[in-house]
């Protein structure tokens, strides 16, 4: 996702003069090519996220498109009040762009996670919060957010879900895309991980249980009225996020839901649950331990459903 | 853009203090002493060195500020209704319920770009836009005032190495240096000396001056960029509480409320200084 980002970028500067892409000192060799070619639209703001995002704030206040780049929680909760008092009061135009949602840079450590930061991001006001799941989706939601003015948090993952586009499809913006139809129970994603529920539900299907898979690649604002459906017209909800369950992509829907008056039949949050991720291993080892791989959806699945417990889990 | 003509900054310095002390006793606001700090400073600044219009507030070609030290906004309101950007009588409404001011300055007020109120963030959303001014070739200066309590915050001295690294003429930071922050004194609390030594250190030109002695700000600020290769700070020696006899050079105001006889005192003080 990271290079699809950085791709989407150095194609759009010329048609951008405006834009300027800010780094935590992070970046080597992925940023290479923007560097070269818009030497004059790139800073490098050394290891300071506060002042990356201060100046980031005061250029947005002189007309500049920002992008502040960096990875884990760095741009976000090392300075997150800059992004509440200076980004986001001033409705500045800056865009922070975290490398490495949820457990991307699994062994690294949990220091290089990002496991709170849809819950915080998204209390701020006017924030707008982007998690998109596949390639498509990443390129889409930085196209979008350039033509965007406002602060906005986009998350990327270093996995991606295979592809899901329709021919012809056109990005719509704040809409979740429903990428498997489905009217037994709901599988609701979030990121890269958006794959490990595909994979859940092609495992559902072959024992009659039809998934609806959704990418939630828009946290804020949240598409009410496709989860809406979802309620209605599935048996139940799960949610399913490399993030804290407080507050990210289940607190989002079960929000919502609730406010709308409109109560599914079942509702899980997937993700951590009171812990730091701080086991190690790859990401996809991670999401294994912490119950948020395919085959813990599977199981999650079927316990709701009370069917196939004696089934081996097959993913 | 035309410049309006430079009011005579000792009596708007005078003017400064009495507004101030006045929203502060009627809305029950703290930070007098502070306020009366900068005060000077702020007159100075808004007497013919800071190039903004109050008919076009918003002009491309003004200087930017930014009060760093967020807590001083009604000094900052007072200095702005006396230059026309806004009626003295909106003055009143600080603290007030409804009203656009606040007690930390706010950029919903007339000539005001940037809200601040949580220290360490001023000098870095000033090198912003010095950095944006630069890129554009414009020639306005941005300027920011600081604390010296805020010195303490590791942020104000990110963007104070980002700032020489880039060498960043254009930035002229303002310390006000009246060595109490917000509950003691600062050799008590986190000693800032050798001060001057520290922003030299981090590559920026240093001048210090009397904050209160108007000839030598107006001198050293018309003076700006002290160098063509740095950005500038000027660390004004300054008195807390400055103007009110029994409110200087206490800690007790920082924070006290200029209430009852106390009130009546400062104001006979400042009124007799008229």
């Amino acid at each position: 996702m990271r290079d699809t980002f950085v791709g989407v970028l150095t194609e759009l500067a010329p048609a951008h003069p405006e834009l300027m892409v800010l780094t935590g000192d992070l970046g080597f060799g992925v940023l290479n090519r923007f560097i070269a070619e818009f030497p004059d639209q790139y800073l490098n703001m050394g290891v300071a996220e506060q002042n990356m995002s201060g100046v980031a704030a005061g250029l947005a206040l002189e007309g500049r498109a920002v992008f502040t780049y960096s990875i884990g929680s760095f741009p976000t909760l090392r300075s997150l009040e800059q992004i509440r008092n200076d980004i986001c009061y001033h409705s500045a135009n800056v865009k922070i762009v975290c490398i490495g949602g949820g457990m991307s840079y699994g062994p690294v450590g949990f220091s290089h996670h990002a496991t709170e930061d849809l819950a915080m991001l998204r209390s701020l006001p006017g924030m707008r919060v982007l998690s998109p799941g596949d390639l498509w989706e990443a390129a889409e939601v930085t196209r979008y957010l350039l033509e965007q003015d406002g602060p906005a948090y986009l998350r990327l993952d270093k996995s991606a879900a295979p592809l899901t586009t329709r021919h012809g499809e056109m990005f719509q913006p704040d809409k979740i895309r429903v990428v498997r139809k489905g009217s037994h129970i709901t599988l609701a994603a979030t990121g890269g991980i958006l794959g490990e529920a595909i994979l859940a539900a092609d495992t559902l299907a072959d024992e009659g249980i039809g998934c609806r898979v959704l990418s939630v690649h828009t946290i804020k604002p949240l598409d009410t009225n496709e989860l809406i459906a979802a309620a209605k017209q599935t048996e139940g909800i799960v949610s399913i996020e490399e993030h804290a369950v407080e507050g990210g992509l289940g607190g989002a829907i079960a929000e919502s839901l609730m406010e709308a008056g409109v109560y599914p039949g079942f509702f899980v949050r997937m993700g951590l649950r009171n812990t730091f991720s701080a086991v190690i291993g790859t990401q996809a080892y991670l999401r294994h331990v912490y119950g948020l791989d395919a085959a813990s959806i599977v199981h999650t699945v079927r316990t709701k459903l009370g069917v196939g417990a004696e089934t081996r889990v097959t993913c | 853009m035309t410049f309006s003509p430079c009011p005579d900054s000792e009596t708007l310095a005078n003017r400064i203090r009495i507004h101030a002390l006045r929203m502060t006793n009627l809305g029950g606001g703290s930070h007098i002493g502070a306020i009366f700090s900068c005060a000077d400073i702020l007159a100075v600044l808004y007497s013919g060195i800071l190039r903004v219009d109050p008919e076009d507030p918003r002009s491309p070609r003004r200087d930017r500020f930014v009060l760093s030290k967020g807590h001083a906004g009604a000094g900052l309101y007072a200095a702005l209704a006396e230059r026309g950007f806004f009626p003295v009588c909106q003055l009143l409404t600080h603290y007030q319920n409804g009203s656009d001011l606040s007690g930390h300055v706010s950029h919903k007020v007339r000539g005001i770009d940037v809200s601040t109120g949580a220290l360490g963030h001023g000098l870095s959303i000033a090198t912003g836009m010095a950095c944006a001014g630069r890129k554009s070739n414009m020639a306005h200066r941005v300027f920011a005032l600081l604390s010296d309590g805020e010195c303490d915050e590791g942020s104000t001295w990110e963007a104070a190495m980002f700032a020489a690294h880039h060498r960043l003429t254009n930035l002229v930071a303002i310390v006000d240096y009246n060595r109490i922050q917000g509950i003691g004194r600062t050799s008590e609390v986190l000693e800032l000396e050798p001060f001057a030594d520290k922003w030299q250190a981090f590559g920026w030109t240093v001048r210090e001056v009397d904050g209160h002695d108007h000839t030598q700000l107006h001198q050293a600020l018309k003076s700006v960029p002290f160098s063509n290769s740095s950005p500038t700070v000027l660390i004004a020696h300054t008195t807390k509480g400055k103007g009110v006899s029994f409110m200087e050079d206490t800690v007790l105001w920082h924070y006290r409320i200029p209430r009852g006889a106390e009130f009546e005192a400062a104001l006979v003080e400042l009124e007799a200084g008229k």
